[in-house]
C-alpha cells in the first residue's frame, strides 16, 4: 500500500506570552492511500493542529510530515499551494462563501488552478450532482440547512479533483440523522472515487460507523492506532477505553467488586451466553449495561457486568466467555 | 424668501452635491486600496509586514486625529499647488479628501476585520495565494459591510463639506455662515440645515438600502 502521509516525530508548541504549550508530543503515523482514517481525541487534545500539519496549514515545530514521501516542510509556498490543491478540506464551520452563490462557492477551487469559465461551470454542477444539491445552484449559503452547506462544501472540496479530503470535526455541527447522511456520502465518494479520507472528529459513533483504521489523540500523544474493529474490541490504552467503553454505568453494588466489558460480533450474537454461563457453570453476572452497534458494517454488542468479589468464582466466569470467543476486558 | 435667495440656496444645493461626491470619489480611490493594506500587513493578517503597516497606521491615525477644521487651513498651501486657488467649490475638494482619506481607509479594514478567518483558512487549504484570498474571498465577503460604511462616509464628507464654508468653499455651509450668521436671517439659515438634513437621510437610506440588497447573508 502507498502511504499517502507519513509522520514522523511530529511535535508542535505553541507559544503564548512566552508560555509554551505543546499541542502535539512525539506523533508518529502513516495514512494509507484509498483508507478512511479517523482520528479522535477529546477536545483540546490536539486533534485540530495533527489534521492542519498535513496541508502545513500548521508549521510543525519538530519532526516531518511526508506528503507523498515529500517532505511538506521543505515546499517553498508556490509549490506548496501545488500541493494544496490536491489535498481538499471541509469544516465544521462548512466555511462558505455567504456573498457567493452554490454554484460560484463550488467553483472556487478551479477558478485558484484558472480552469476556464465554462468548463468550471459543468464540472461545479457534476459536483452538485454527486452531493444532491443540483436543484440549489443558484441559492445562497444563508438559505441552506447544515446539511446542506457541509454537502455544497464537500461539492467544493470534489471540484479539483483532490487526492486527499481532511475532515475537520464536519459533523459535529449536525444532528445526528444528518450526520448519517454525510457519513454515507463521505462512504461513497471513498469508494467512487478512491480518494483518502481523514476525519478529525471527537464522537466515537463517527468512526464506527465509516473509519477503516483509527488513531486516538490524548493530550498531544499518540495513545493507540489501529483497525477501529480491533480498537472497538479490545482498546489498550485508557483513552481509547474511556472512548468505546458505555457512558454512566450503574454504580457497581459491592464496592471490591469486579466490572468487566464482553464483546462479541455478529457471529456469537444468537448464543444466549449468559444464560448459558448460569446453566453450565452455575455462576451468576449482574448486568450494568448492554448495547450493540455496528462498527465497520459489522453488528457489535458489548455487555458491561459485574462479577462476584471471589477470585476464584471471577476467574470461572472469564474463562467461560473467553472460551466462547468473546472478548473481555476489565473496566 | 427673496427670489435671489432662492437662487442662492439652489446653487448651494448644486455645490454641495458636487463637492460631497466628488470628496467621496478620490478619498474612496485612495482610502479603498489604503483601507486593504493596511489590514492585509496588520499582525497577524496574510501579508504581515509590522514596518509598513506601522508608518501607514501612524500616517493614517495623525491625519485622523487632526481636527477637520484645522486641516481645511493646515493644508491651505497644498491645495493652491493642487487647484491653483484655495477659495471655491473645486478647492474645498482637495481637504475634504485629505480629511476622508484616513476615515474611508480604517473603515474599509474594519469591514475586512470582519471577515472569519474560516473563510481565509478554507481559502488557503485551496491553496489561493494571499493576494488572491484579499481581491476573491475577503474583499467580496466585507463587501456589504463595506457598503454600509460608505454610506456612514459619504453623510459625513456632506457634513464637513458644509465646515468648509468657512474658509472660503461653496456650498450650502457657506451660505448658512454668509447669510444666517454674518447677516441674522434666520429663515436662511434654518433652509440650509433642514436641506443638510434631508441630503444627509437621503444619502445614508440609500445607502443602507443598497447594503441591504447586496448582502446575501
Amino acid at each position: 500500500m502507498t502511504k499517502v502521509f507519513e509522520l514522523e516525530n511530529v511535535y508542535k508548541t505553541y507559544r503564548n506570552e512566552g508560555v509554551d504549550f505543546p499541542a502535539l508530543k512525539d506523533v508518529s503515523l502513516s495514512i494509507e492511500e484509498g483508507e478512511i482514517f479517523g482520528i479522535i481525541g477529546m477536545s483540546g487534545a490536539g486533534k485540530s493542529t495533527l489534521v492542519r500539519t498535513l496541508n502545513r496549514l500548521e508549521e510543525v515545530s519538530e519532526g516531518t510530515v511526508k506528503y507523498y514521501g515529500q517532505d511538506l516542510k521543505a515546499l517553498k509556498a508556490g509549490k506548496l499551494r501545488e500541493v494544496r490543491h490536491s489535498i481538499s478540506m471541509i469544516f465544521q464551520g462548512f466555511n462558505l462563501l455567504g456573498q457567493r452563490t452554490v454554484l460560484e462557492n463550488v467553483e472556487q477551487p478551479l477558478r485558484i488552478t484558472r480552469v476556464p469559465r465554462k468548463e468550471r461551470r459543468a464540472k461545479a454542477r457534476e459536483m452538485l450532482k454527486v452531493v444532491g444539491l443540483e436543484d440549489k445552484e443558484d441559492s445562497y449559503p444563508a438559505r441552506l440547512s447544515g446539511g446542506q452547506k457541509q454537502r455544497v462544501a464537500i461539492a467544493r472540496a470534489l471540484a479539483g479533483d483532490p487526492k486527499v479530503l481532511l475532515c475537520d470535526e464536519a459533523t459535529s455541527a449536525l444532528d445526528p440523522k444528518i450526520t448519517g447522511e454525510i457519513l454515507d456520502l463521505l462512504k461513497k465518494i471513498n469508494d467512487d472515487r478512491k480518494i483518502t479520507i481523514v476525519i478529525i472528529t471527537h464522537e466515537m459513533s463517527v468512526i464506527e460507523k465509516i473509519c477503516d483504521r483509527v488513531a486516538i489523540i490524548d493530550e498531544g500523544r499518540l495513545a493507540e492506532i489501529g483497525e477501529v474493529k480491533e480498537v472497538f474490541r479490545n482498546p489498550k490504552s485508557e483513552a481509547a477505553r474511556k472512548l468505546v467503553f458505555p457512558a454512566n454505568p450503574f454504580d457497581v453494588s459491592e464496592p471490591d467488586g469486579k466490572v468487566v466489558r464482553i464483546v462479541f460480533d455478529g457471529t456469537s450474537a444468537n448464543v444466549p451466553f449468559i444464560a448459558n454461563l448460569v446453566e453450565k457453570t452455575g455462576r451468576k453476572v449482574n448486568i450494568l449495561s448492554a448495547n450493540t452497534k455496528s462498527v465497520g458494517g459489522i453488528g457489535y454488542g458489548q455487555m458491561v457486568v459485574e462479577l462476584p468479589r471471589e477470585k476464584e468464582e471471577q476467574d470461572i466466569i472469564i474463562d467461560f466467555f473467553r472460551s466462547g470467543g468473546l472478548t473481555v476486558t476489565e473496566v | 424668501m427673496s427670489e435671489y435667495l432662492i437662487g442662492v440656496i439652489e446653487k448651494g444645493v448644486w455645490e454641495t452635491l458636487q463637492m460631497t461626491f466628488f470628496s467621496s470619489l478620490f478619498s474612496y480611490l485612495i482610502g479603498l486600496p489604503l483601507g486593504v493594506i493596511l489590514y492585509a500587513t496588520s499582525k497577524g493578517r496574510l501579508l504581515e509586514n509590522r514596518p509598513v503597516g506601522f508608518v501607514l497606521g501612524t500616517v493614517v491615525n495623525i491625519m485622523r486625529s487632526l481636527p477637520f477644521l484645522i486641516l481645511l487651513v493646515l493644508i491651505i498651501p497644498f491645495t493652491r499647488l493642487v487647484v491653483g486657488t484655495s477659495i471655491g467649490t473645486t478647492a474645498s475638494i482637495v481637504p475634504l479628501t485629505v480629511g476622508a482619506i484616513p476615515i474611508v481607509a480604517r473603515m474599509v479594514e474594519a469591514s475586512l476585520c470582519e471577515v472569519g478567518p474560516g473563510i481565509i483558512e478554507a481559502a488557503q487549504s485551496m491553496g489561493a495565494s494571499p493576494l488572491y484570498i484579499i481581491i476573491h474571498f475577503i474583499i467580496p465577503e466585507a463587501t456589504p459591510s463595506m457598503l454600509h460604511g460608505a454610506a456612514i462616509n459619504i453623510a459625513t464628507i456632506l457634513g464637513y463639506s458644509a465646515m468648509a464654508g468657512v474658509i472660503g468653499g461653496g456650498g450650502l455651509g457657506a451660505i448658512a455662515l454668509q447669510y444666517g450668521y454674518y447677516r441674522y436671517q434666520a429663515n436662511v439659515l434654518w433652509t440650509t440645515v433642514i436641506l443638510l438634513v434631508i441630503m444627509v437621510m437621503v444619502i445614508q437610506e440609500l445607502g443602507m438600502l443598497l447594503a441591504k440588497k447586496k448582502r446575501k447573508n
